[in-house]
């Protein structure tokens, strides 16, 4: 109860729109550049540093009046893979969604391979998931893997 | 669509036997003029001697032309050009293009970029299916099929491309068996085991280069080289071990044939050239064939 008013003060609620919860604290700012938010004209509020007991430490982005399509959400999954949305319609939370990695990624990580064309050129990257978990990315074009260890976003 | 040849994987198992059909077909009627007033780039950022010259070869057999370039040196590269820019400007000229690149990906990209279709002739260690294709015609003329052969893969197997693209593509045959033999540091990297457990496929790893080999059909030799090695102890410990000698053939199946793709440094002593079961050079004439296969198919001319 008290952990639900806390919350309430720290970030104000949304009438309409989409809540990003348990986004990693220190990734956070990595989610709003791959989603874009730096680019729309929308209310935008968010919180970093709030206490988690899974993560430790979250952050959480309220996005008035967008809602967004599966695809374009699951691009932050490598980087929150523990996101849940929760879609706002007048007050009141109507669905929750969790990310899922897609099964290919365009962008947001790099190759590992400092051999790859896509290190020396500018060319976006482009991989095929071989495993979600512990991660594993087939790159399209040296085909190398890239494995959570060596996990690099751009 | 257009047909590129990017990885070994991206022909199926009946390309594979077109192309080995064909070749067989170009190796007793090389001189064609299926590629008359064609005209084919070969771009080569990387030199090499083996590559460039029987692809050379193939095209000028089929009656085509050969624009571009044996180094990057003498490409607009040194100006700074974009591999995007020279890939756009050139696809504009040719109909074909023949491409080696010192960085991996490379082809894949110059495919997607290329509105002529793209033969990879090696993007750095990652791929290099000419190779892998003659050397399968070179098992299939010599062996008279590519089903049930105990396949030795010996040297550099972490490193070397041509025993990678070569174990995925023999494993879509019937009833191979692979045996590895390499040092701790160049083993076959777990992926292509993997994939020959999914498959069912035998195979077994060893660190000795002994007597097993008289079970082989086909040694495939690689080099081992000292740049692989993180502590130079390790290579001086090995390099000496993985070498191929007239004697140790003695007891080996008769239809036994040693492969390598070339250059060789010293990883096959000289002694074993004068040997029935030595292949190599042979396996290099085949590549002319098996590339006028691979550019007939590519560009629908047969």
């Amino acid at each position: 109860m008290e952990e639900n008013v806390k919350k309430k003060l720290k970030v104000s609620a949304i009438k309409d729109g989409t809540v990003i919860d348990h986004i990693p604290a220190q990734n956070l700012f990595k989610v709003i550049s791959i989603l874009r938010l730096d680019h729309i004209d929308n209310q935008i509020t968010f919180g970093t540093n709030l206490e988690s007991y899974k993560l430790g430490s979250k952050a959480i982005i309220k996005v008035s009046d967008k809602f967004f399509e599966d695809d374009e959400i699951n691009k932050i999954a490598l980087i929150a893979p523990h996101a849940k949305l929760n879609i706002i319609r007048n007050y009141a939370v109507t669905e929750k969604k969790e990310v899922e990695i897609p099964a290919e990624i365009r962008g947001i990580v790099r190759c590992f391979n400092p051999r790859c064309i896509t290190n020396n050129e500018a060319i976006t990257t482009r991989f095929a998931v071989i495993s979600k978990s512990p991660i594993a990315l087939k790159c399209h074009y040296c085909e190398k893997i890239t494995d959570q260890e060596h996990l690099q976003i751009q | 669509m257009k047909k590129d040849l990017i990885s070994i994987t991206d022909y199926s198992k009946e390309e594979y036997l077109r192309i080995l059909e064909l070749a067989a077909f170009f190796e007793l009627n090389p001189n064609q003029n299926l590629l008359n007033g064609k005209v084919v780039a070969s771009l080569f950022f990387e030199p090499s001697t083996r590559t460039r010259l029987s692809f050379e070869t193939a095209i000028s057999r089929l009656g085509g032309r050969v624009i571009g370039f044996a180094d990057a040196g003498s490409s607009s590269v040194t100006k700074g050009e974009t591999l995007h820019d020279t890939i756009r400007m050139i696809s504009n000229y040719a109909d074909l293009i023949v491409m080696r690149h010192p960085l991996e990906g490379a082809a894949r990209y110059a495919a997607e970029i290329a509105s002529v279709p793209v033969i990879n002739a090696g993007d750095g260690a990652n791929q290099h299916p000419t190779q892998t294709l003659l050397d399968m015609y070179s098992i299939l003329k010599t062996q008279g099929t590519l089903d049930n052969l105990n396949i030795f893969m010996v040297g550099d197997l972490k490193y070397g491309r041509t025993v990678h693209s070569l174990l995925m593509a023999m494993s879509d045959f019937e009833n191979p068996i692979f045996n590895f033999i390499a040092p701790d540091e160049l083993l076959m990297p777990d992926e292509y085991k993997m994939h020959l457990r999914e498959k069912g496929i035998r195979y077994f790893e060893h660190r000795e280069f002994t007597d097993i080999i008289s079970a082989a059909d086909i040694i495939y030799m690689t080099r081992v080289q000292k740049e692989r090695f993180s502590d130079p102890i390790e290579y001086e410990k090995v390099k000496n071990i993985y070498i191929l000698r007239d004697r140790m053939l003695k007891n080996t199946k008769p239809n036994v044939r040693v492969l390598h793709p070339l250059p060789r440094v010293n990883e096959i002593h000289t002694d074993v050239d004068r040997n029935e079961k030595a292949y190599y050079f042979d396996q290099a004439l085949n590549g002319v064939f098996t590339r006028e296969a691979i550019i007939a198919h590519t560009l629908n001319l047969i």
